[in-house]
């Protein structure tokens, strides 16, 4: 049982990682032979409070200037991408320009860092070579100097992709996390201000956008030049299934958006309106609100458009749906009550029962796995707030407090994070808070930007 | 028989038939053939003239009117559309007194211009969310549309769509925006 042991499957197009047996060329003295268990995470003190970690910016093996710039990129984003889970500690950056920098792993000035507090340092190094670049990183106990997490990968240019894949897998590694920092939004944006042919009325054109985590990497995924709202990222982040206009009513489509191919899923349906897609945790099917039948209800399909069955049957709204992480129920919103709120249903539509009791409630959102919690916008007067109910306890926490309004939550494939939609600083735009109500975060700045989804 | 000869039958046989006009008191004549029992209750009348021969005049459903709302192109009807919007209270999709008189007069304009259809489209504002806003504008649209069936428009005239809050007619933040953006909008199709 050793570092081996940690070495996960990095599934990546632009990294290939190298097996751990390649070693680095020159191991530091410090590192054992053969590390025990007990020394391959990093821990705080005694006191039980989280390790304290430095993250240094990478040092430039080579000469150039775009080494330079990448060694740095990795070294502030690697900091912004642990620190969004707060699973750690950190040393400050403004104090790093008092450490000696290491020019390689071998005179890494450990004893200044132990003077600082720092239980753990990230040390790594950016080499140019005929594909890309050469990255290496080590985890350091500062105490022990021991390198207990150390990595190497080949690949592109994408300096932050190094840095968010470091990241997911120091977390793994020390502290059993699933990160996000590699997992990916979707939303509609207006930002491009096209307008919508065939129609009378001025009309900003909506099409479907992806961006990374932390809101880099903003690229259009839909070229419609109609209504393409309400994304949702299948569960192996390779499609985005959303309501498009583009054959005049709405209907429910799957972009493949790495490959380029469109799927309808609510194809040759003439009578009605499809909405609101919400793919089944194994991909195979989709939810949706259509009003074929003359009324607002929610069916499943399978994700070719076949085997359409209906699961609610009552006059009034039915809309929302969203999935158990087991699949095994459905949560939607509806307003046979006389109001819009959340339900829950088996996945075979029997076994209704009601989760909310407010003004109204909608965009139910259900988390993963282990968390068993619905997020959902409330109505809070002029506009909404997020609000997150615990299934198991009853208890209801809320989130924002009226910052402009604030709708259409979805977790992240953690459920440690919760995007949504606010008017907090003017238009619409996404932003994501954790799922405690610190460390918000806006996401878009550009249009307005919608309906967020998070990949899986 | 000679011209002369003629002549005299002539005059004697008109003399004695003035003579007889003058003397004798009209003779009652027989009535008319009382009418046929299927039709006891028929006023007696002189029969009718015959048929004229002729091709019977050509009347065109849809008279071709040379009006203004006829002759304009579909954008410009849509422009300044002759099918007046219906609004809506917040969060309800019912049409009121004033909404079914909006509809009435729309109902008189599709009946008079039979060949147009139109798409109601069902708009809300911005204080529903996003998704519940997307029912909320279709319940508007068939709103609309199922009382112009009730008045005798044929449903496949009338199509629906719903934009939700997508597309606001008033981009304002007040109760006077939100009053013109829930509505159900009329868009001529084709005419």
């Amino acid at each position: 049982m050793t570092r081996e042991l940690l070495t996960g499957t990095l599934a990546l197009a632009l990294l290939a990682a190298w097996p751990h047996a390649q070693q680095p060329p020159q191991p530091p003295p410090a590192a054992p032979q053969q590390p025990s268990e007990i020394v391959t995470t990093i821990s705080g003190d005694s006191s039980g409070a989280p390790p304290r970690l430095a993250v240094p910016d990478f040092i430039a093996l080579s000469a150039d200037a775009e080494t330079a710039a990448v060694a740095k990129t990795i070294g502030e984003v690697l900091w912004d991408d642990l620190n969004y889970e707060r699973e750690f500690a950190f040393i400050p950056r403004d104090v790093y320009a008092t450490i000696p920098k290491a020019t390689s792993f071998n005179d890494v000035p450990f004893d200044r860092w132990r003077e600082l507090n720092a239980d753990g340092l990230v040390v790594g190094t950016v080499q140019k070579i005929a594909t890309g670049f050469h990255v290496e990183m080590r985890l350091y106990n500062v105490r022990t100097k021991q390198a207990v997490y150390p990595r190497q990968y080949d690949g592109g240019a994408n300096a932050r992709l190094y840095a968010h894949t470091i990241s997911d897998e120091i977390h793994k590694s020390q502290r059993g996390l699933n990160g996000v920092a590699r997992s990916k939004l979707t939303f509609d944006s207006d930002r491009d201000g096209e307008r919508m042919s065939n129609t009378v009325q001025t009309r900003n054109i909506k099409e479907i956008y992806i961006a990374d985590y932390d809101g880099e990497n903003q690229k259009r995924v839909t070229v419609g030049r109609t209504l393409n709202i309400t994304p949702r990222w299948s569960p192996d982040a390779r499609s985005i299934a959303y309501t498009s206009y583009r054959r005049g009513g709405a209907n429910i489509f799957i972009s493949n958006i790495f490959v380029g191919t469109l799927e309808e899923v609510t194809k040759g349906d003439k009578v009605g309106e499809n909405w609101l897609p919400a793919w089944s945790p194994d991909g195979s099917k989709v939810a949706f609100t259509s009003t074929r039948d003359g009324n607002p209800e929610i069916y499943v399909a399978n994700r070719d458009g076949s085997g359409v069955r209906r699961l609610t049957n009552h006059p009034g709204i039915d809309i929302s749906p969203t999935w158990s992480p087991s699949g095994t129920q459905i949560a939607f919103t509806s307003d046979r009550s006389g109001s819009p709120q959340i339900y829950v249903m088996d996945a075979g539509g029997l076994g209704l029962s009601k989760k909310t009791a407010e003004s109204y409630c909608d965009k139910p959102t259900w988390s993963p796995a282990p968390f068993n919690e619905i997020a959902y916008a409330s109505r809070n007067g002029p506009g909404y707030d997020i609000k997150v109910l615990d299934l198991a306890t009853g208890h209801v926490r809320q989130l924002t407090f009226g910052e402009g309004t604030n709708e259409s939550p979805a977790f992240a494939p953690n459920g440690r994070h919760i995007a949504f939609m606010s008017t907090r600083s003017g238009k619409s735009q996404v932003f994501t808070i954790a799922s405690d109500g610190k460390n918000l975060k806006q996401i878009t700045r550009t249009g307005n930007n919608e309906k967020p989804d998070w990949s899986k | 028989m000679t011209v002369r000869q003629a002549v005299i039958v002539c005059a004697v046989v008109c003399a004695g038939a003035a003579a007889c006009g003058k003397k004798t008191p009209p003779v009652a004549r027989p009535m008319p053939p009382p009418p046929p029992a299927s039709s006891p209750s028929a006023p007696a009348r002189p029969p009718a003239p015959p048929e004229p021969v002729n091709e019977p005049t050509i009347v065109p459903p849809e008279p071709v009117r040379d009006d203004a709302i006829s002759s304009a192109s579909l954008d410009d009807l849509n422009k300044n559309s002759p099918l007046k919007p219906v609004f809506f209270e917040l969060d309800s999709s019912d049409l009121g007194a004033p909404g079914q008189k909006t509809l009435d007069e729309n109902a008189t304009l599709l009946k008079r211009y039979s060949t147009w259809t139109v798409t109601i489209e069902g708009h809300c504002d911005e204080r529903g969310t996003a998704e519940y806003n997307l029912a909320l504008g279709e319940r508007r649209a068939i709103a609309a549309r199922a009382y112009l069936v009730s008045l005798g428009i044929p449903a496949d005239r009338l199509r629906t769509v719903s934009y939700g809050k997508e597309f606001p007619f008033d981009p304002g933040h007040d109760e006077a925006a939100y009053q013109k953006n829930r509505r159900a909008h009329f868009v001529i199709t084709a005419k």
